[in-house]
């Protein structure tokens, strides 16, 4: 008989391209524990989803392929949290601008009040890395929500996040009941909803857990 | 404040491709027909191997007319070949935007001796390798990114099994290795000894590895997966075959699910036409891509 019934999260990650690997040894080590996710099924039982980095169109068209969609949006609805990085922010903003046609055909969950703007950053060699504060995260700020320009530097009580942002997207703007969670150059690029969390940047890329910590917290609330 | 060229930046990108396929592809109409398939990125060429092989003559980076035109047809990452050696052309690819430079054996070699200084250039480039000595001395000098050489423009996939099978035997080979040895190893290999220690400790390369050269249908890109390869990239393989459309999609579901018999089966029917292979042995060294950089 096992003395301690400690509850262990029980989040997936979507295991149909992209950087899977940093996701899953991430979430094990903030104590999680962790599922590949490569068919809807597998979705059961699941606290959190994670939709990991990768290219949009083609995690949005193998979702698409093996029917995610709706099973992802009731596992939602019925209590899952899901956390998208880069592409998954993508995959669940309502609206996209920004790549023309590709961008009005591609599939995707659209939960979210957030308008995204594709690579809006622009290509990989616009890709880059710095300090973000994220007041709920980093602790550096009083409210929920940093100013314009808020994009840089440590605050009192926290050290900053260190991002990476690969041929990134930004949140164009937030409606509804989406709000903004940290800004870079005044651009949006993280934003929640409900048991909802997106970061255009790579959390999983710098090896620091504080935002998946953040997420498995959202997912057991 | 913001940094951008990093080497977190740059191998960033590779890990964003992980799990998927990277198609050779000649216009934008291609470039189109592998983004709908499923493709990660696509490598914008004047010609793809096969064809590059039966024209021979030398082989050059392309006319960047294509490259933007391709670049302009799809948000995907569009690459592109510069010659090995040749930081000119590696040059005037990061200049036009490229998303990767894969500094490739397909195109003739430029330099003889010397492989592109890759940390000069904010964009990233990805190196073909035979072995782990290869695939050291390419990431020592600045690759992002490793891909194992194969035999480009066979559609035979029988090189890039031995050279992903030649790299992962080495890594295993080197986590069994007393730390004492690992001079002698690394000054065999032919690779900074620095490097060599954390191939040991990571147990596996240190940058993500695709396979390239001479896959052709959705069995060698699950083969090459199962085999321990991060992603594929495919050259000839998809625009070679009879319906390439079909064939783009069956590779990419293929790479995905590379673990399930089933799903590799139904993906695998109704294709068409593979490329025409050819034979390795009937191929005399002096024209064998694979044996191009050191």
């Amino acid at each position: 008989m096992p003395q301690q019934m400690d509850y262990k999260p029980r989040i997936g990650v979507l295991d149909l391209q992209g950087a899977v690997r940093e996701h899953v040894n991430l979430l094990t080590a903030a104590g999680a524990e962790v599922v590949r996710i490569k068919w809807p099924a597998e979705l059961r039982g699941l606290d959190g989803l994670v939709i990991p980095g990768g290219e949009s169109t083609a995690i949005g068209k193998l979702m698409d392929h093996y029917g995610f969609f709706e099973p992802v949006r009731e596992a939602y609805r019925a209590g899952m949290a899901i956390y998208g990085t880069c592409a998954g922010l993508i995959l669940l903003a309502k609206e996209i601008e920004g790549g023309g046609e590709i961008s009005r055909t591609q599939p995707r969950l659209g939960l979210m009040d957030i308008v995204a703007n594709r690579n809006a950053f622009g290509r990989q060699r616009e890709s880059f890395e710095a300090d973000l504060d994220i007041p709920e995260i980093t602790g550096a700020g009083a409210t929920g929500v940093t100013g314009a320009g808020g994009s840089s530097g440590a605050g009192a009580n926290g050290r900053p996040f260190h991002a990476v942002f690969i041929r990134a997207p930004y949140v164009d703007h937030v409606y509804g009941e989406a709000k903004v969670m940290a800004t870079f150059d005044e651009k949006i690029v993280m934003a929640h909803q409900e048991r909802l969390l997106v970061t255009a940047f790579h959390p999983e890329l710098t090896g620091d857990d504080r935002v998946h910590r953040y997420f498995i917290k959202m997912a057991t609330a | 404040m913001a940094e951008q060229g990093t080497f977190l930046v740059k191998s960033g990108l590779a890990e964003m491709l992980k799990g998927g396929v990277i198609m050779d592809v000649t216009t934008p109409e291609q470039a189109r027909i592998a983004e709908d398939a499923g493709a990660v990125a696509v490598m914008a060429l004047e010609r793809v191997p096969a064809d590059i092989r039966a024209a021979g003559g030398v082989a050059r980076m392309a006319d960047p007319t294509i490259i933007t035109a391709i670049m302009e047809a799809v948000t995907i990452p569009v690459m592109a070949k510069a010659r090995i050696g040749h930081f000119v052309e590696a040059q005037i690819l990061e200049s036009l935007g490229v998303d990767y430079i894969d500094e490739s054996e397909v195109l003739t070699p430029a330099d003889e001796e010397h492989h592109i200084n890759k940390w000069k250039f904010t964009v990233p480039f990805v190196c073909g390798a035979r072995n782990l000595g290869e695939a050291l001395r390419r990431t020592a000098e600045g690759a992002a990114m490793l891909r194992t050489k194969g035999e480009p423009g066979t559609g035979n996939v029988v090189e890039a099994v031995r050279h992903m099978r030649t790299v992962m035997d080495e890594v295993r080979k080197l986590q069994s290795m007393d730390d004492d040895e690992l001079a002698t190893e690394a000054k065999n290999l032919g690779a900074p000894i620095e490097l060599v220690r954390e191939v040991k400790r990571l147990g596996r390369l240190p940058l993500v590895n695709f396979s390239a050269g001479g896959i052709a249908t959705p069995a060698d890109a699950a083969l090459m997966m199962q085999l321990g390869s991060d992603g594929i990239f495919v050259g000839s393989g998809i625009f070679k075959s009879s319906n390439p459309a079909a064939r783009a999609r069956a590779i990419v579901l293929a790479t995905t699910h590379f673990n399930d018999p089933k799903v590799l089966a139904e993906v695998s029917q109704n294709l068409g036409e593979a490329m025409p292979g050819i034979e390795i042995a009937k191929i005399a060294d002096k024209d064998k891509m694979q044996l191009r950089g050191w």
